[in-house]
């Protein structure tokens, strides 16, 4: 009897430290995404070049669509050239890069637009409507979009050459490619 | 006497006994955070989600909210980039606009649960502070039961034991020791 008592605190807490262990194996800060694989939200934003812009209106092309912020150093500084040249080299082949601009002051944005020759779309996002849409934790975040309106991958932090050919290269394989 | 027994059994049979009471009550107490909490906040399946990801429809109808309604919504959410604190709570621009958020979906007519799934929807079990009281998330809210209740079990077992400890039996009073207690009882009246 003594005996088994001797033993049980011990075996107790061997399902408490599998818990702690199975829990280090986790980042934090990794938080999955339940709107990958889901209808992306529409938003309707004015860009800062005045023109009105509606996801429903970009159905049928790849929207590649990036937040960032200026004060977002160095993520966004590192994405901004990547996104620019993605852009260039994508945009014959149905693909729309998209810039929402969250928690930022106007001149600060165009300032940051201007220091890296972005010529894709940028919009501010008043009020962080479209961020929580997507359910945005922090910046920069980036969503792909398919041709049907569905959010298809999500990258957290600063986007690659080689993160943006690789997730956007399946997306233009897929059927419903514009001859 | 018993309780001097019972201490001497404490320190011989079971030095195991008062640690494990403290650890016991550590874990009840409320909003101690565990790391069981945290590892279950994070882990949170995608799958758990309703299939259906609505498209947030503009608010449009508006009711005047107090900001007592927007608070106890608000106290329910986690804010994104503070982690720590509630969108109530934090001073942060993002918790700042989701609380407008909130505000303004309030103002359209949605109920407060509808308002929290909104959240939900886009950032997963995650952003509720309490985790939901399902699937793996379940066992952060029925792991202190179990401990409360091991360690009622244990503690009932363990006094049992003690009170039901082997005494010796008294001495058989001869009939000397009766006359002997007779006589002072005699003397003291």
């Amino acid at each position: 009897m003594k005996r088994a008592w001797r033993w049980l605190v011990p075996a107790a807490a061997v399902p408490v430290l599998a818990l702690l262990a199975y829990g280090f194996t986790l980042n934090p800060r990794d938080v999955p995404s339940p709107l990958v694989g889901r209808p992306a939200s529409p938003f309707a934003l004015t860009s800062y070049d005045g023109a009105k812009l509606q996801l429903n209106d970009l159905r049928g092309k790849i929207v590649v669509l990036n937040f960032w912020a200026s004060w977002c150093y160095p993520a966004c500084y590192e994405e901004a050239p990547t996104l620019e040249r993605g852009w260039r080299a994508y945009r014959d082949r149905g693909v729309v890069v998209l810039g929402v601009v969250i928690q930022d002051k106007e001149e600060a944005a165009r300032k940051f637009m201007t220091d890296f020759s972005l010529t894709f779309t940028n919009a501010p996002d008043p009020g962080g409507k479209v961020s929580v849409d997507y359910g945005v934790y922090g910046v920069p975040e980036t969503f792909f979009i398919d041709r049907e309106g569905r959010i298809r991958a999500k990258h957290v932090g600063a986007l690659t050459d080689q993160t943006f050919a690789e997730t956007l290269e399946p997306l233009l394989a897929a059927a419903g490619a514009p001859k | 006497m018993i309780g001097a027994r019972a201490m001497r059994r404490a320190r011989a049979g079971g030095p195991w006994l008062l640690p494990l009471l403290v650890t016991a009550v550590l874990v009840t107490l409320p909003g101690t955070p565990t790391s069981a909490q945290s590892a279950a906040g994070a882990q949170s399946p995608a799958w758990a989600q309703s299939p259906a990801a609505t498209a947030a429809p503009a608010p449009t109808a508006t009711r005047p909210v107090s900001e007592q309604e927007v608070y106890e919504v608000a106290a329910q959410l986690r804010c994104v980039v503070c982690q720590t604190l509630s969108v109530a709570d934090s001073p942060s621009e993002m918790a700042s606009q989701m609380r407008g958020i909130v505000r303004e979906r309030l103002a359209a007519g949605e109920t407060p649960a509808q308002v929290r799934q909104y959240f939900v929807e886009r950032y997963g079990d995650w952003i509720l502070l309490a985790p939901p009281r399902r699937g793996f998330t379940l066992l952060v809210w029925l792991a202190p039961l179990v401990a409360v209740l091991a360690g009622i079990v244990i503690v009932a077992i363990r006094v049992s034991g003690w009170t039901r400890a082997r005494r010796p039996p008294p001495p058989p009073v001869d009939a000397a020791m009766r006359e002997r207690i007779q006589r002072e009882l005699e003397r003291e009246t």
